[in-house]
């Protein structure tokens, strides 16, 4: 079973390198980038093949690990 | 005082901190490896400065969750001082011992060298030979060093005098231009609510002997070796 876990800054936290980045876009001549955000994917893949089960269990490492809930969002995907 | 600095892979200020440590106390500090869980019994714990599981995931989150941690986190809160410097700062967050998060710097680039800090704090074991408000010279050296929180851990951290060392200018005053790395109120170290918690960002250690261009780090040091002495 696959879990993918998508962490993205809260909204309201600064984020330099998405700024850094637009910034780099509007250097390139793509116009029209108003905002970016910068995060990060993380695939995981599985023993556990209950779908509840496995999103329970990538929840949990995200609340202990993958994520900072201090400044990050979490969302977990489930698939196979 | 007994002190132990825990080294974590990646660790690199681990021994200018012992020298610190026993230029102020007279002895050795114990050297204790992460994922030892047997943690003698000591009166300061150090997190010291580097770039621990390379700053994977994100700085100080996997250090947090070392073997050794949660003998740490458990000596802290039975009053056990710890000090954590720079990597350390941010293993204190990630653990929970500290609130908020060290962020990328502002400037996205790595920054090292000499600031100015004002002494916000002077009831702690860690400060106590510091003067209210003396501004000191010490350098930081990071690319993590952004101290964010929310408004209510900020005003609640203002609130309990909980803002140890404030980034200022030569002058003692706060400026944006004084704020090296974009950090919320320009706060450079933060205390736990029972003030036996210390991290901050710049390096004391690097700066408290006459041989390395000053000595504003050094009174840090002699403040624990007095305040915790057996």
């Amino acid at each position: 079973m696959k879990a993918t876990v998508h962490v993205t800054l809260k909204n309201g936290v600064l984020d330099p390198q998405g700024k850094a980045v637009q910034s780099a876009l509007g250097g390139l001549g793509f116009a029209g980038v108003e905002e970016v955000r910068q995060g990060k994917v993380i695939e995981l893949t599985l023993a556990e093949t209950d779908p509840e089960a496995a999103r329970a269990s990538v929840e949990k490492m995200c609340r202990e690990l993958l994520a900072n809930t201090v400044i990050e969002d979490y969302r977990v995907d489930i698939e196979g | 005082m007994r002190a132990a600095v825990i080294v974590f892979p990646g660790s690199n200020c681990d021994r200018d901190v012992a020298v610190s440590l026993r230029a102020a106390t007279g002895h050795d500090p114990i050297m204790h490896w992460h994922a030892d869980t047997e943690l003698p019994k000591v009166d300061l714990i150090v997190l010291p400065g580097g770039f621990s599981h390379g700053d994977y995931l994100r700085s100080g989150a996997m250090a947090a969750h070392a073997p050794v941690m949660r003998e740490v986190k458990a000596r802290a809160d039975q009053g056990v001082a710890v000090l954590g410097i720079c990597n350390g700062f941010q293993v204190l967050t990630e653990c929970g011992l500290l609130p908020g998060v060290l962020m990328r710097n502002q400037s996205l680039r790595f920054i090292c060298r000499d600031v100015f800090l004002r002494v916000e704090a002077t009831d702690t074991p860690f400060t106590a030979h510091y003067a209210p408000d003396q501004v000191i010279r010490v350098p930081v050296a990071h690319h993590d060093g952004n101290y964010f929180a929310d408004p209510a851990t900020l005003d609640l951290l203002e609130g309990e005098g909980r803002v140890a060392f404030r980034y200022t200018d030569a002058d003692g005053t706060a400026s944006a231009a004084a704020n090296p790395n974009g950090s919320r109120r320009n706060i450079a170290g933060v205390l736990s609510a029972n003030r036996r918690v210390l991290g901050l960002m710049p390096h004391p250690e690097r700066l408290a002997d006459p041989l390395l261009g000053g000595t504003d780090g050094a009174p840090l040091f002699s403040a624990l070796a007095e305040s915790l002495a057996a």
